[in-house]
């Protein structure tokens, strides 16, 4: 069950330009006695890429949670161009044309890279075979994916016919991003997704967000490497003690700078 | 699932990948057989076959080889239902009485209510569907281990049909023939092939169709394979679990007709412990008991195997131990291969 009507539906445009894409107001969310949020305000705008940052135990992973539908706030609103809307789970979200990149990366080792790409969303035979037998279209699907991998870029990944168990921590990485990029209409979320790579595995999943930004699709990227968030961002939303401390941008403040906002030896 | 002839490494289309490629040929082989789980049991079938027929003249004659099928069909069915229950890392411990409990339910209901023989066969079907279902219900409402569950119902199915059946089997001769004909058999190119067999091949062509062509089947891979990825990309886990638990009991009443039309009687004693042998074929065949690996023609191949180890050491002259022996090292084998192979995995 969504709650998103036909106006907010993927692939409309609402709202103006100023409008944020995807915006939280006073977000609140504790756990018993445990603050994870308390009264986070956020703004994504069109075709950027908004970094979070912050300490461990700020509510950067509680606040990612609400915005994608794994969990549900205590209080506050989530507007999605303009319109509010109220996530039960995630899939709710991604129906609304927000996709997310877990930092376990959900993707099915045994299964190939094109059928990753469409797990969950598998593509039908047009006529009797696939709304009467439900066979589904393996050879459509592949091509889509190959497709979507050539358009952002990754050359590493051509063969989409390969189970995912055989590739490389970085390629399994670009097949999550892809199938984000590909079905993510409005938002893509990627959780930490240079923590587990190398120098140039993490440089080639950077060259993927510029890529999803330069396509018109704003990026909420969580991280903890500075040089990375620094590298990539637009604006970073610094997060501490549960709150917004700042909105900075890596032309305004210095990494030394981000970071002391972040544990809280200097103001914004 | 993938019908790719491609080779396994992903680093094999770099240009450079074939210098670059410093595994050992044993290391090669390990990487065919993990994208390929069938290749290892349809080996150890060719080669099984070729040696008991220099053993015995006898285990080539067309009459010999129309027995092993006949001999296969029931547990062949069975591992049918127990291979999509391993594809989802669960075991089904209860499928052989679930199949004695259709069974005796299908045959009595033909004699002592005389009820007609579609009546019949379509009351087993509730029964195997109820029967999967509440296996089903117990691992994802109740969130039981798949393999305490069907303990449990093992027992109380096999306490049921015994109370049910006061322990009394229903002769062949008693029933319609249609609840029988599934034990009759047909020339085909000089052999005699039973309806039982083509009823147990149609099974597997049906079930092999829907794991590899529809998003169900997909779906069946991803929830054995990692669960918590499977629920992130918006999988129902629950659902596809009680379904993969469903279609079981369903081919689980098949298999109850078949061995009716095998036995020619229904028994409530004949059967239970079919379960082994089916869990047996599923792992000869190459099916990985973690889940997300293997194929339906894998397991036949296993169910073929046994079959054709325990006709071939008989024809041998050796005693009956010596067929429980064998296919107990089969097994070991098996699963060692397997672990083996996914070590492939990093």
């Amino acid at each position: 069950m969504t709650t998103i009507d036909a106006t907010t539906a993927p692939g409309r445009p609402g709202g103006t330009d100023t409008t944020p894409v995807l915006q939280a107001r006073g977000l609140v969310k504790t756990y018993g006695r445990v603050v994870g949020l308390d009264g986070v305000d956020l703004e994504l705008h069109r075709g950027e890429v908004l970094a979070i940052i912050g300490d461990n135990g700020a509510g950067k992973s509680t606040l990612i949670k609400c915005l994608t539908g794994a969990e549900i706030p205590d209080q506050g609103e989530i507007l999605l161009d303009g319109k509010p809307v109220h996530f039960k789970r995630p899939q709710d979200a991604r129906t609304a044309g927000i996709e997310t990149v877990y930092q376990t990366l959900a993707v099915a080792p045994s299964l190939d890279v094109a059928a990753n790409l469409f797990l969950g969303r598998e593509v039908r035979r047009k006529g009797p075979l696939g709304s009467v037998l439900r066979i589904t279209d393996r050879a459509g699907m592949r091509e889509r994916a190959r497709q979507e991998l050539r358009e952002l870029g990754i050359s590493t990944l051509q063969d989409v016919t390969v189970p995912v168990e055989n590739l490389s921590g970085g390629q399994r990485q670009a097949v999550a991003v892809a199938r984000a990029a590909a079905f993510g209409s409005k938002v893509v979320v990627l959780d930490e997704p240079t923590a587990a790579l190398g120098v140039r595995e993490s440089g080639q999943v950077l060259e993927l967000v510029r890529t999803l930004r330069d396509r018109g699709v704003p990026v909420i990227i969580i991280s903890h490497n500075m040089p990375h968030v620094f590298d990539i961002a637009d604006r970073i939303h610094v997060q501490r003690l549960g709150r917004r401390a700042a909105t900075i941008t890596p032309k305004s403040h210095t990494m030394t700078e981000a970071v002391a906002i972040m544990t809280g030896a200097a103001e914004a | 699932m993938s019908t790719s002839t491609l080779p396994a490494s992903a680093s094999a289309h770099d240009p450079a990948a074939e210098f670059l490629d410093r595994r050992t040929p044993l290391e090669r082989a390990r990487g065919v057989l993990h994208r390929y789980p069938a290749l290892s049991p349809a080996i150890v079938l060719v080669i099984s076959v070729v040696v008991f027929g220099f053993l015995n003249d006898r285990f080539w004659a067309p009459g010999n080889l129309s027995l092993i099928t006949q001999q296969v069909a029931v547990v062949g069915t069975l591992a049918v239902a127990q291979t999509l229950v391993i594809l989802t890392a669960g075991i089904d411990l209860s499928v052989g009485a679930t199949m004695v409990l259709a069974s005796m339910v299908m045959a009595q209901v033909t004699t002592t209510a005389g009820a007609s023989p579609v009546v019949a066969l379509l009351l087993g079907l509730v029964v195997g569907l109820a029967a999967g279902g509440l296996n089903g219900l117990l691992v994802t409402r109740l969130k039981l281990p798949p393999f305490i569950a069907t303990l449990g119902t093992l027992n109380v199915y096999l306490a049921i049909t015994l109370l049910y059946s006061h322990g009394a089997t229903v002769r062949g001769g008693d029933m319609p023939a249609a609840m029988t004909w599934t034990g009759t058999t047909f020339p085909v190119l000089g052999v005699r092939v039973s309806t039982g067999v083509v009823l147990m091949l149609a099974a597997y062509v049906l079930v092999a169709f829907v794991l590899s062509r529809t998003a169900w089947g997909t779906h069946v891979y991803a929830v054995g394979d990692d669960r918590d990825a499977a629920r992130l990309s918006g999988i129902s886990v629950n659902r596809v679990l009680l379904s993969v638990y469903l279609a079981a009991g369903a081919i689980l009443a098949l298999a109850a007709w078949l061995q009716i039309g095998r036995a020619n009687a229904a028994s409530p004693n004949v059967g239970v412990d079919m379960n082994l042998d089916s869990i047996t074929a599923v792992v000869i065949g190459g099916t990985s008991l973690f889940g997300g690996r293997g194929t339906v023609w894998g397991t036949l191949l296993g169910a073929l195997i046994v079959g054709v180890f325990r006709n071939g050491l008989s024809l041998a002259g050796l005693d009956v131990l010596y067929q429980t022996l064998a296919v107990g090292v089969l097994v070991i084998v098996a699963v060692s291969l397997d672990q083996w192979i996914r070590k492939v995995r990093k």
